[in-house]
């Protein structure tokens, strides 16, 4: 759970490598326009067999692990193809937090812009968490956004945020509402960067009107006009 | 101030500096497609904004429509169906150029973007897909976002951007007969690692990639992000600046100087200094294939799957038992001579027309072996039309493979085109993981010219043992 700059938690172990986006939300689950119903999705692959039944021996399918919020992984977690929707499903499922040596690059971003916490330790803090994470009574970690550090029955360790990403965690921010604020330095960038380089403005829209199709409803380019 | 042609790229689109990590990073062109974008409208429409430069912004139907041959392009399954026409409807709404289902150049959206014209050097090209690193073959710097991002270039034209580090790749050296940009890029993998790359931007250089293709360089960029690369560039050169130009009816007169002029500086000076730099010799590398369920999982043809047991423990040995209990493979088996039961030659990777003239080349005078289903799948309606009109279509067909229509297809199986449990697959696409192509089906990656030659044989085969037909 979250309290303000504090979450803590149950952590279950995830001891696979280079545990992709693929296997996190597999492609049957991206067919939705909108995010709902991802939770049903999450590792789909190793938490239930070819027949749809959950594998008795997956670690978030023990009935003591219902309630696990915080995830131990191994390197490279989140890599491959850029879909959010395995931080959706993650977060729907009830996990607040990943713990792993390392994480892909997008899913990294991709968990940041969703509030869903990210944190990087050595391998040999997260051999220890993930051996206190596989007994019961020792699998709870105690994570503090304010001081970046985090506890568990044998872990003491510190951990590191970008200044934006900790202020995001810490404020819940919108990011597009926090870029917005620049709307007036972006107009005018736009506006030098297109009187240098003018073969770059519009460029999608004159290729496709060139090719012979023009999107139904034009819209002219908002700016220097009325939004 | 040295700068490489990543930094240069950066500040030319820096609209400010937001922290000592991140930029606001304006963007060019931004792509779309049916499945990454959804949320992202939806967010916009929730939140009453508006798109700030819908001519800026471009969306393809690719992942979910179905290839089938011939067929007028129904997609029957409801849940794709409403992405798709969701899409449609997004795009009107905002005045965002599409490339429809109907369209008769519809196809995977890097293949379709870059042959248009669109992409040029210098630009800066995101879009809600990992493999957008393709567009650094032209110059420009490309990479993936999520959906949240998605919305915020929507919104913005801009990116919350965090800088990546320089890596430099130097490849000098031909690549022998037989070998191509698919190998090469798969061997740098295989050595760098599946997270070699991580956080940094790759430009490759040197007389390997001087000496390629246009297409053969979208094959190393595209892949980049296999070796988790947030960009792979190669500085722009007469060859690039010929392909844009021959797509773009717009540059002409002396606008078309000016470009010029602008991407003959977009290099890395001198002097510029790299956080990571890696050298390899192109004349030595031999046809690879992958026998894991990562890129790096990688040999070249003559070699073996690994033991586990004489690998250190740890992480290394412990991907190589998981990969091994996945693909079935016992360690110590030849790589060639594996018996495969389906061949698929697309993707954004390897569907352009040179991958579909690779493959006749191998193709011409032979036949699919029994017992084997070997599709192809365009990268795009004009690559279609490009290799029907050459004959390759024919001849394909001839051999006993299936032409198929374009689109993203098998590469990560949303449309439709997926492999049964056990199936084992000679695949020209990016990624080998597992459940890619299938739940239980398993994987290796090569060139079009090794997935051709698997086709023929039924296994596994080294490409060079087939230079001279009916040798």
């Amino acid at each position: 759970m979250r309290e303000q700059h504090i979450l803590s938690g149950k952590m279950a172990a995830l001891a696979i490598e280079n545990l992709d986006t693929d296997q996190i939300m597999p492609k049957q689950f991206l067919h939705g326009i909108d995010k709902a119903g991802l939770d049903k999705g999450l590792l789909y692959d190793l938490r239930f067999d070819a027949a749809g039944h959950p594998r008795p021996d997956f670690v978030l399918n023990r009935p003591e692990r219902a309630d696990v919020e915080i995830l131990v992984a191994g390197a490279n977690f989140g890599c491959g193809s850029s879909r959010e929707h395995a931080v959706w499903g993650l977060q729907q499922y009830g996990i607040q937090a990943i713990i792993a040596p390392s994480f892909g690059e997008i899913f990294y971003s991709n968990a940041m812009n969703n509030q869903l916490l990210l944190v990087m330790l050595p391998e040999a803090d997260i051999a220890q968490l993930m051996a206190d994470a596989d007994r019961l009574e020792t699998a709870h970690v105690h994570i503090d956004l304010q001081a970046l550090r985090v506890k568990s029955q044998s872990v003491d360790a510190a951990f590191s945020l970008s200044e934006r990403h900790h202020r995001m965690q810490l404020e819940r921010r919108d990011m597009i509402g926090l870029s917005l604020t620049y709307q007036a330095d972006i107009t005018h960038f736009a506006q030098r960067h297109w009187e240098a380089y003018p073969w770059l403005k519009d460029v999608a829209l004159r290729t496709r009107q060139q090719l012979g199709a023009t999107p139904r409803a034009q819209q002219p380019v908002r700016f220097g006009g009325k939004a | 101030m040295h700068r490489t042609l990543y930094r240069k790229l950066v500040d030319a689109h820096t609209v400010t500096q937001l922290d000592a990590q991140n930029v606001l990073l304006f963007c060019d062109l931004h792509l779309m497609n049916e499945y990454t974008s959804p949320q992202a409208f939806a967010g916009l429409d929730e939140q009453g904004r508006q798109v700030l430069v819908p001519g800026q912004n471009m969306a393809v139907v690719s992942h979910v429509i179905p290839t089938d041959p011939g067929a007028i392009r129904i997609i029957r399954d409801a849940a794709p169906a409403l992405q798709a026409s969701n899409l449609r409807k997004n795009c009107d709404q905002h005045g965002i150029p599409l490339f429809d289902t109907q369209d008769a150049l519809q196809g995977i959206e890097h293949v379709v973007a870059p042959e248009h014209g669109m992409v040029r050097p210098g630009m800066v090209v995101i879009c809600g897909d990992s493999h957008t690193t393709t567009y650094g073959a032209l110059g420009a710097l490309g990479f993936g976002i999520g959906t949240s991002e998605v919305e915020h270039v929507l919104a913005t034209q801009t990116l919350v951007y965090r800088l990546a580090k320089d890596m430099r790749i130097q490849v000098d050296g031909l690549l022998p007969l037989g070998t191509t940009a698919k190998d090469l890029i798969l061997m740098v993998i295989g050595h760098i690692g599946a997270q070699g790359a991580r956080g940094h931007v790759i430009e490759f250089c040197g007389t390997a990639f001087d000496a390629m293709s246009i297409e053969a360089r979208f094959t190393v960029c595209n892949m980049a992000v296999e070796a988790g690369a947030r960009g792979a560039l190669i500085a722009p050169d007469q060859k690039a600046a010929d392909y844009v130009l021959a797509r773009s009816a717009d540059l002409i007169g002396p606008l078309q100087q000016v470009a010029l002029q602008h991407w003959a500086s977009l290099r890395s000076d001198a002097g510029a200094v790299f956080d990571v730099e890696h050298h390899f010799d192109a004349s030595a590398v031999p046809p690879h294939v992958t026998w894991g369920t990562s890129p790096d999982q990688v040999a070249p043809i003559g070699g073996a799957v690994p033991d586990p047991e004489t690998q250190a423990a740890g992480p290394l040995r412990r991907s190589t038992e998981q990969a091994l209990r996945y693909t079935g493979l016992a360690a110590g088996t030849p790589l060639e001579g594996i018996a495969i039961q389906h061949v698929f030659i697309g993707s954004c990777t390897n569907a352009r027309i040179e991958d579909l003239r690779a493959v006749a080349e191998v193709v011409r005078g032979r036949q699919v072996a029994q017992g084997v289903r070997a599709m192809v799948v365009p990268g795009s309606g004009a690559v279609k039309q490009q290799a029907e009109a050459e004959g390759i279509a024919r001849l394909l067909l001839d051999a006993g493979f299936e032409w198929r229509e374009p689109g993203c297809s098998m590469c990560l199986a949303m449309n439709g085109d997926i492999l049964a449990d056990g199936v084992r697959c000679a695949s020209t696409t990016n990624r080998n993981f597992e459940g890619r192509q299938g739940r239980g089906a398993i994987t290796h990656l090569m060139s079009p010219a090794m997935a051709a030659a698997a086709a023929i044989t039924g296994t596994i085969t080294d490409v060079r043992r087939l230079e001279t037909p009916h040798a």
